[in-house]
Formats: structure tokens, C-alpha cells, sequence
């Protein structure tokens, strides 16, 4: 797997906030996804009706994945496919290096997948001798500069182009140092050139999958570029890596989620390309994939399913959480230490990692529900943080402060009288700490939150004593 | 391998606290696959054959597309040197071995050079055609065959396709039953392309640029009985 700093959540957060390049980027995601999703859910009066429908399609298929997965395999088989099922990443790349052995394959290329980058497919290639080239060219551009993505359906986006044209100096070295790069389109054409011929001189394509569909054993790649379609249709063979909940049952239930996908990613009413594969080439076929392979991995997925976090194998990874998250906004994907980013990796991150690694990324949340309430999948995320933040607690994970803190406070909420009697208190110091500005600009045990900002100064009574003195009157 | 399926076939039923079933639940499935129950279609995607036929242009002009309309088969020729004479473009054309556009009257414009057949890459510009249009979204369908190579879709700078009225449907779902029609329940031909305009990508600080992979250009030849200069 991809080596995860997801522990560090509390550094990587405090570089990031301090990164005045990283901050400029973000920029992009607050204005522009948030403003073209708001415009295309407006657009079609049925979003909200479709959402529902997406909602209910995929909690079907979770109460019977089972069935789904063996129909879907039983499809692929009878059209000249395989299924191949793998436990965890480890079996997963070896089924992948095995297949690229059979046919001595050199050099593949790669649609963009999650899932390749959850099992750091790449690297592992590399070291067994097979050239990977990614070509999405927002996953090419961080593949020369050997990142992760921070973004589900926008990699580069922490990038700005001065940087895109350093790692393309730095990777194409045969062409001249001296060409003009500085403007987004002489990137782009040197990265469709490059990548042209990769294209046609690849013996093996791995493309991920939107959907696999049970009723045909099909799997549906969803692009804008154009880059899945050459990846899958010029080599010899076509490897489909997929995780388990990406099963829906028919081209119905595609055309219900497609409706609700482009919409939150983009605020595209359709992706360019949709394609629909299904097996191999057949006989007569002038062009395509001798051979199709579908790599179906677990990794923990069918444990989840039997937890309460099962609502998250929902998702469809169009990123609408990490765009309307506060959070994210702040300080970006790769602070999160992982593959995914943002709300949906606050919760996949634990349940794929475990919370020891991971349970700081719960608490990176406000809790204020713009995640949940653009999801085109209704999951309900802040619920599903508040479920890790409480494991963490019971199982001793979080610091030592805190958990005095929430003791001393449940020690004194227990007890009516008590509690009475130190709010109080409390909020008479408050208010005489506040002075005649009302504010507090420091405070003992808080001094992170009011390094940025003052704290309103209560006004001197509790709400319970306010309360009481309305039902005296 | 084998192993690896009981083991993650069995966590799943574990993790759904049964074995297989309920024999209601395998009924719901199997109706379920047999027979798919549709989900809610915009109303857009509803509407009868003038309305329809225009949204589906006005989808597919905002997806970037370029249209021409043509009054029938025969002037099909004609628009596509006009195209291509239009956009500075050779007058050279790779088309699909597929009756609906090889056996158009070429003759008719002797200086297109047309060959047929897969694409190598060294293609500028193909012609291919199209088994429904989607008016919902502007889309495209595609399917590949021994006479629509999926290549000819992809590698060309320019890809032109043909696509006639009465091919286009309201929504996706309509463009599922007329791939069941053609091909049976539950049988797929190796690829369905949908395609939405030309590819394109935002990938480098979120600025959109046309021409990522895919064709830079994508003109639709429609056959709709209003001849129209109109690009």
C-alpha cells in the first residue's frame, strides 16, 4: 500500500496552512467546483429525485453483493473474460504482475484509478522490471513528480503550471530546453504527444472502473480525456482493476448514478466519454483487447460492509465532498497522508488503514454537513466521523489532555448541582475576563483556538439560569 | 485463486449475517436483471420528436460539438468536404467499413481521398457511424463491431459522425433498449461509446483545454432533412 502519514495529519495540516502556493491552488476548488455543481443540480428539477434513487440502487447492492459479484463474474466468464478475486493489495499486484509476465509485457499504461493508487500499483510495477505510464494528464504530471494525488478526480490540483513545466523539463530531457512551456495549452500538446506514442507501444492497459454491471458483465469507465479508452482499446490486454462495491445491477441503475456523477464532480451534465466494455474483442473485430481481466479487490471492503461504516461503499468517488469541505479547502489532499482525501477519507482512511494509523483524520472535521448534503450518494459522513472519534476514544487512542478533559467534564455533567454551580462561576470570570470589548484574546488550554481568532466573552449568566428566571416570569 | 472467492464471497455473507437470500430477495434480483426497472428520467429526456431532435442539438453545440444538418444520405459527401475545407483540414478521410457510411455516394466528390478501416494513429480525420443519439445530454452512442473499429473513434485530431433523426432518443434508458434490440438482453458488443463533445481536461490549474487524448473536434453529419450551412 501506499506509504501513509495519515498519523501526522496534525504537521502535514500545519505545512500545508503555511504553503502560500498550495494555498493559491486551492483557491480553484472553493470557487469553481462549488459554483458549477450548485449550477448543474440546479439545471435538472429531478437531481434531488435521482440522488434518492442513486441512494437506494447502492444499498441494494450492498444487502446482496454477493449475488451481484457472482453474476457479474458468470457474465464476464461467458463472454470470454476472467475474474480474478483478491483478498488485499498484495494479491492484487501479483495477479497483475502475472498476467503483464504472460505476455512479457514491458510497458503499461494506466487509466486513472483509485484503486491503483491504493495499492501503489506503480512502484510495484517498477520494481519488477514493467514501465507503468499513468496517463490521465493530471496523474502523469504527479507520477514525474512522485506524489499522490490530493485530489479524487483532480490529482494535479495543488500544482500551479510553472511546476507542471519544471517536472515535464525535468522528464522530457530529449526535446529542447530552451522550448516555451509557460502557457497551459504547449503543456498539454507536449503531454499528448508523449503520451500518443506510449499509447500505441503499450502491450498491456489498466483502467479502473465507475461501474461493473451484473447484468452484462460489463465495466463502465467514465473520462473526460479520452485517456481510459486509448489505455483499454490498443493493447494486446485490457486489466480492469475494480473494488467490490463498484457491482450495480443493470445499464438502468449506470444511467441513474451517470445522472448524479458528472453533475457533483464537474457540474458536467454528461462526462466526453462513457464507455462500456464487455470481454474481449470478438472475432471479427478490427481493433481491442485480446484479452479482458477484471481484478476485483476486497482490501477490507467486505468487513466494512458487516460495520457501521457500511453506508460509505456508497461512494462513487466524485469528489464533491473534498470540494465543499472547510477543511480541505484549508489545507488540501496530501495533508491527509493517503490515497483519499477530504470527508470520504476522514472515514474510508480508518476503515482501510485502521483508526491507529488514521483516527486523527476524524477529527478534521467542523461537523457543519456540506459534505453530506452535496453527496449524490445521501452517505452520511459527519455521523460516520462521529463514530470513529468515539472508537478513538474507546480505545485510548486519543491524547492524554483531551481525555482528561472530556473525564472532568462528564465527572461534572453527571452531577446537576455541581454543574450549576461551575458554569456559573465560569462564565462570570468570562465575562469579567472580556472586559468592556466582550472579547477574550487568550484563554488557558485554548491558546490554539485564539491564536487566530478572539473568543466571544459570555455575557454573565448561564443559559440555565436565564432559562429559569423566563419560567419565573 | 479459487480460495481467494470462497474466502471473500464468505466475509460478505458473514458481514450480511446470513448464507444466501431470502428466496423473496433472489426473486427481486432476478425480476431485477431480467426485466430493469427504470429510475426517474428527467422530463427532458421525455420529450417528442421536434423538441427532442432540438435539444438534442442544443446539448450537443453546448458539449462543444459542431452540427451540420443535411436533408438526406446522398448529401452527406457534400458536407463533409465542406466540412473539412471549412476547418482547413486534408481532404482525407478514414471511414468505418460499416454500410451506414462507406456505401454513401463518394464518387460524387472525387477529391476526397476515402479509405476504410481501422486507425493506426496517422489518421487526421474519421468517419463513423453513430446507432442513437442522446438528446438528455447531447451524447453520442457508439458501439464497436467488425465494421465500427473503436480506433477510428480516438486517435484521429478530428472525428466526424453520422447520425440520422429518427436514431435519436430521448434518454439513456432508450438508448439501452435499442442496444438490446440490436444485440439481444444482456449481450454487449466489446465496446459502447458514449461520447459527450470532444475530449478535453481541466487538469492543470482547473483550466479547460480542448484536445486532451481524444479528437480536438468533433462534428455531427445530422440527417434531418433541413439542409443547413449552419456549423
Amino acid at each position: 500500500m501506499q506509504h501513509a502519514t495519515s498519523h501526522n495529519f496534525k504537521n502535514n495540516a500545519q505545512r500545508a496552512l503555511g504553503d502560500a502556493q498550495l494555498q493559491r491552488a486551492l483557491g480553484h476548488v472553493k470557487k469553481n467546483f462549488v459554483e458549477r455543481r450548485a449550477a448543474a443540480a440546479a439545471r435538472l428539477p429531478e437531481f434531488e429525485a435521482l440522488r434518492d434513487h442513486a441512494r437506494d440502487i447502492k444499498n441494494h447492492v450492498l444487502e446482496n453483493l454477493d449475488v451481484y459479484l457472482e453474476r457479474f463474474e458468470s457474465k464476464v466468464v461467458a463472454n470470454g473474460g476472467q475474474v480474478h478475486w483478491c483478498e488485499d493489495a498484495e494479491a492484487a499486484r501479483q495477479t497483475i504482475l502475472r498476467i503483464c509476465r504472460s505476455v512479457n509485457a514491458k510497458l503499461v499504461t494506466r487509466g486513472k484509478t483509485m484503486i491503483g493508487e491504493e495499492i501503489d500499483l506503480n512502484d510495484f510495477l517498477e520494481a519488477n522490471g514493467i514501465t507503468p505510464v499513468e496517463t490521465d494528464l493530471g496523474e502523469y504530471i504527479i507520477q514525474l513528480r512522485h506524489e499522490p494525488p490530493s485530489h479524487l478526480i483532480a490529482p494535479a490540483i495543488h500544482l500551479n503550471k510553472e511546476q507542471v513545466a519544471e517536472a515535464f523539463r525535468a522528464a522530457h530531457t530529449d526535446l529542447d530546453p530552451k522550448r516555451a512551456l509557460s502557457e497551459a495549452p504547449a503543456l498539454l500538446a507536449e503531454a499528448r504527444a508523449r503520451l500518443r506514442s506510449r499509447f500505441l507501444a503499450a502491450d498491456v492497459g489498466i483502467t479502473g472502473a465507475n461501474f461493473l454491471v451484473a447484468e452484462t458483465g460489463s465495466s463502465i469507465i467514465v473520462t473526460n480525456e479520452g485517456n481510459g479508452d486509448l489505455t483499454q482499446t490498443l493493447p494486446k490486454i485490457h486489466i480492469v482493476l475494480a473494488s467490490l462495491e463498484k457491482v450495480v445491477p443493470t445499464l438502468e441503475d449506470a444511467a441513474t448514478i451517470l445522472r448524479v456523477l458528472a453533475r457533483s464532480a464537474t457540474g458536467q451534465e454528461m462526462s466526453v466519454y462513457t464507455t462500456i466494455s464487455t470481454g474481449p474483442r470478438r472475432a471479427d473485430d478490427l481493433d481491442g483487447p485480446e484479452q479482458y481481466h477484471v481484478v476485483l479487490l476486497d482490501n477490507g471492503r467486505s468487513r466494512m460492509l458487516g460495520s457501521e461504516f457500511r453506508d460509505a461503499l456508497r461512494c462513487i468517488r466524485c469528489g464533491a465532498c473534498l470540494n465543499h469541505c472547510p477543511i480541505y479547502h484549508a489545507v488540501g489532499g496530501h495533508a491527509y497522508g493517503w490515497v483519499y482525501s477530504g470527508p470520504i477519507g476522514a472515514v474510508l482512511t480508518p476503515s482501510l488503514l485502521g483508526v491507529e494509523e488514521a483516527g486523527h483524520l476524524p477529527n478534521a472535521s467542523t461537523f457543519c454537513g456540506r459534505c453530506e448534503s452535496v453527496c449524490p450518494m445521501r452517505i452520511p459522513l459527519p455521523k460516520m466521523m462521529r463514530h470513529w472519534r468515539e472508537q478513538e476514544f474507546s480505545r485510548h487512542l486519543s491524547p492524554p489532555a483531551a481525555r482528561w478533559a472530556l473525564q472532568l467534564w462528564a465527572f461534572v455533567a453527571k452531577r446537576p448541582p455541581l454543574y450549576r454551580l461551575v458554569t456559573g462561576i465560569g462564565a462570570r470570570l468570562l465575562k469579567m475576563g472580556g472586559g468592556r470589548a466582550g472579547r477574550l484574546r487568550s484563554l488557558p488550554f485554548a491558546g490554539g483556538w485564539t491564536a487566530h481568532r478572539d473568543m466571544p466573552a459570555p455575557e454573565g449568566r448561564t443559559f440555565q439560569q436565564l432559562w429559569a428566571e423566563r419560567g419565573r416570569r | 485463486m479459487s480460495d481467494a472467492r470462497a474466502q471473500v464471497l464468505g466475509t460478505i455473507r458473514k458481514s450480511l449475517r446470513r448464507d444466501q437470500p431470502s428466496s423473496n430477495q433472489q426473486a427481486e434480483i432476478e425480476s431485477r436483471l431480467t426485466d430493469p426497472p427504470r429510475g426517474p428520467i428527467p422530463a427532458r429526456g421525455q420529450l417528442a420528436s421536434t423538441a427532442r431532435i432540438e435539444l438534442f442539438v442544443s446539448m450537443a453545440k453546448e458539449a462543444a460539438c459542431t452540427i451540420a444538418h443535411v436533408a438526406d444520405r446522398a448529401a452527406v459527401p457534400a458536407a463533409v468536404a465542406e466540412y473539412l475545407a471549412r476547418e482547413n483540414l486534408p481532404a482525407k478521410l478514414r471511414v468505418a467499413p460499416d454500410a451506414a457510411v462507406a456505401d454513401l455516394p463518394w464518387s460524387t466528390r472525387p477529391l476526397l481521398e476515402i479509405t476504410s478501416g481501422r486507425s493506426d494513429g496517422s489518421d487526421e480525420v474519421s468517419l463513423t457511424p453513430a446507432l442513437a443519439g442522446i438528446a438528455e445530454t447531447g451524447t453520442l452512442m457508439l458501439t464497436s463491431g467488425p465494421e465500427r473499429p473503436t480506433t477510428l473513434n480516438f486517435l484521429p485530431e478530428t472525428h466526424i459522425v453520422l447520425l440520422t433523426a429518427d436514431q435519436v432518443v430521448g434518454g439513456m434508458e432508450e438508448a439501452w433498449a435499442k442496444l438490446r434490440e440490436r444485440y439481444g438482453r444482456g449481450v454487449m458488443p466489446r465496446t459502447v461509446n458514449l461520447i459527450t463533445g470532444p475530449s478535453r481536461s481541466a487538469d492543470i490549474e482547473q483550466t479547460l483545454q480542448m484536445g486532451a487524448h481524444g479528437p480536438r473536434r468533433l462534428h455531427i453529419i445530422l440527417v434531418d432533412g433541413q439542409a443547413t450551412a449552419e456549423p
